[in-house]
């Protein structure tokens, strides 16, 4: 294993990579988590991996800050590694861990003081609670503050050392939308000043708002890779038409029938609805309304939307990112 | 910021969310002072008590059994050897110990305010049975063992159960919490140096350590009158060693533990059977003899036989080789193990 990660090393450019992932595997027992993983994050830009529960994204993200050790692969944090001075690269990245519970019994400013005294250098105090909208609750014990203004103090235990780095893993999830919004409003501040991202998320929007780039995950592989637009793009579709017939006897329309329209370029069931993507628009409604007409049936709930990272994933794996 | 600023954070945090508990306080501070007075008042021996006497049975005891009946309050306990009788009367079960020598022979210990009644009524009841006789023969002994009122055998112990309680649960507990809540993990993610998280915790129970002595020494010997005969260097040496013991239990019970329910379980394995075993409430010497050897080798059994040799007979720390060796010991070995095992994840 050991020849093989230095092998791979040799051939790896050192560039301008904040990360550099090459064939990263990490079994549990029987399980294999991450199955054979390559990426890249470039200095400066936010790299979202998204991903259903399971499909590896924390158990990545865990490896790249040093939490666990992969059983093979190579990875590398602004060109260092985990196997030579750990403390070296504490020092220079943040990370905001999936639920940790910060004590109760401690005030804002005094967790956060508790956060700086680890880092040889940093950012001011009061400069961070700034930063993170909690001037008021600055004297506020740690149990008093709502959920998004702990998910904010744990970016700012995060952000305690300037660092170059931040590793964010589900930031908002469990917030509402307007406690969201605070929350990447604090990530886009540090990548405003340069800073390099690495975040997991399973929420779409916040993919699309703050990564450059994205890593599609499922069951421990990449399954797709670029910027959202051009993930998006390999739908080839223009829109996403969804509905559902409403029919009280027999009488339906077949797949075949569907797919057969001109501009069908892809169809799937959801629940009792169909969902089809298409390449025109105009021509795939007209020609259904015509169907429906001639069966004497009723079309319901039908919705057009231009196509999403949800859609990409839908048709890549079948299944939708958040299972609720 | 300097490695001191880090562990001068990790401790304040501690410090600040032990205060900040409520509860945490009582346990401490309170609740063994109120055991200690609830106890020590309910074995100091009430005015009119009648006077408990030991007679060894022998030739002769059965007239001072007859001549003791003189006096209804005179009850009379009677023992096959006089090993027994005086056993009774160091743990306080007897105010005096009787044997049927010629002259009998009184034995009684000074320090107990019941010693005084013992003895008069004792020279009344045996002038009385010897008509004419002012002074009846009789010799006068001093118990020279101090600290027999249950108290002050209680005491020591008191402290050492004290001294246990808050090292495991102020350590264990502390340790196991930050584990559940994963604020352990996300320290792993920082910098920080390991040993300045263990050592957080034992600079915090020492803040603690210190006025948790000085509060209950004070309450022991100011309002219980409990004798403090040793030095108090000694007295503080054996504590911290005491705490240093049970700081090392108490990271070694945590060391793996995910849950609350896991910490307190396992917490309560360890140290139920030694409130039982090790001497707290009455002395391990009443098990049988053939456990004596395996009874001091528990580490309470070590700090609270320290604690008593110091308070009660005034003995240096120097002097108190077997128990220093059986807390070194554990302290050795539980920190050597739980160090190796311990789960940061």
């Amino acid at each position: 294993m050991k020849e093989v990660s230095h092998s791979i090393e040799n051939t790896v450019e050192q560039g301008d990579a904040a990360v550099q992932v090459r064939g990263l595997v990490k079994r549990y027992g029987e399980l294999t988590a991450v199955d054979g993983i390559d990426f890249e994050v470039k200095r400066g830009t936010c790299l979202g991996v998204l991903g259903p529960n399971g499909a590896g994204k924390t158990t990545t993200i865990e490896i790249l800050e040093g939490l666990k050790t992969p059983d093979e692969g190579m990875v590398r944090i602004l060109g260092q590694s985990w196997d030579d001075d750990p403390r070296a690269i504490q020092e220079r990245i943040g990370v905001q861990l999936q639920e940790t519970d910060f004590q109760d019994k401690l005030k804002v400013f005094e967790m956060l003081r508790l956060f700086r005294s680890f880092y040889s250098k940093g950012a001011d105090l009061n400069d961070i609670i700034e930063l993170i909208g909690l001037t008021e609750k600055r004297n506020a014990f740690v149990k008093d503050l709502s959920g998004g203004q702990r998910q904010r103090l744990s970016v700012g235990c995060a952000l305690l050392n300037n660092p170059e780095m931040l590793f964010l893993d589900e930031p908002t999830t469990g917030l509402d939308p307007q406690a969201r919004r605070r929350v990447w409003e604090v990530i886009d501040t540090f990548k405003a000043e340069g800073g390099t991202v690495l975040l997991t998320t399973h929420y779409m929007e916040e993919a699309e708002r703050l990564a450059d780039d994205l890593l599609i995950l499922d069951h421990g592989r990449v399954i797709a890779r670029g910027s959202p637009a051009s993930i998006i793009a390999t739908l080839e579709a223009e829109s996403v038409v969804s509905f559902s017939i409403a029919s009280d006897g027999e009488a339906s329309l077949s797949d075949e029938e569907l797919q057969a329209l001109d501009g069908v370029q892809s169809l799937r069931h959801e629940g009792n609805g169909i969902v089809l993507s298409v390449t025109q628009t105009q021509s795939v409604i007209a020609g259904l309304f015509e169907l429906v007409k001639i069966r004497g049936l009723q079309v319901d709930n039908l919705h057009t939307h231009r196509p999403t990272l949800e859609d990409v994933f839908v048709s890549l794996t079948g299944k939708h990112l958040r299972d609720e | 910021m300097s490695r001191l600023d880090e562990i001068r954070e990790l401790t304040r945090v501690r410090v600040l969310g032990f205060i900040r508990e409520p509860e945490a306080i009582f346990w401490v501070f309170v609740f063994p002072i109120v055991l200690a007075a609830v106890l020590g008042f309910a074995f100091r021996s009430g005015g009119i008590a009648p006077t408990k006497i030991a007679v060894v049975i022998g030739e002769g005891s059965d007239r001072l059994v007859e001549a003791f009946k003189v006096d209804e309050h005179l009850e009379v306990v009677l023992y096959e050897s006089r090993d027994e009788a005086m056993s009774k009367l160091r743990k306080a079960a007897v105010d005096g110990v009787v044997e049927p020598d010629d002259p009998p022979k009184l034995t009684f210990d000074p320090v107990r305010a019941e010693a005084e009644t013992a003895r008069l009524r004792v020279l009344r009841a045996l002038a009385l049975a010897i008509p004419g006789a002012e002074d009846p023969p009789i010799d006068l002994d001093e118990l020279t063992e101090t600290g027999s009122r249950y108290v002050d055998f209680l005491f020591p112990g008191l402290i050492g159960m004290n001294l246990m309680g808050t090292g495991m649960w102020g350590i264990g507990f502390a340790i196991a919490d930050v584990r559940r809540r994963k604020f352990l993990k996300r320290l792993l993610v920082t910098p920080m140096r390991r040993s300045s998280f263990f050592l957080s915790f034992m600079l915090s129970r020492l803040v603690f350590l210190l006025m948790e002595l000085v509060m209950l020494a004070g309450f022991g010997v100011w309002v219980l009158g409990v004798p403090f005969r040793g030095d108090p260097l000694s007295f503080v040496l054996v504590c911290l060693l005491g705490a240093l013991v049970f700081a090392g239990l108490g990271i070694l019970v945590a060391a793996r533990v995910k849950t609350i329910e896991g910490v307190s379980g396992l917490m309560n394995l360890v140290m139920v059977p030694m409130w039982l075993f090790s001497g707290v409430f009455f002395s391990y010497e009443r098990f049988p003899e053939a456990l004596h050897p395996v009874l001091r080798l528990l580490p309470l059994t070590g700090l609270n036989d320290a604690l008593r040799a110091v308070m009660l007979d005034g003995e240096s720390i120097f002097s108190l080789g077997p128990e220093v060796a059986v807390m070194l010991g554990w302290c050795v070995v539980s920190f050597a193990v739980a160090l190796r095992i311990f789960k940061w994840e």
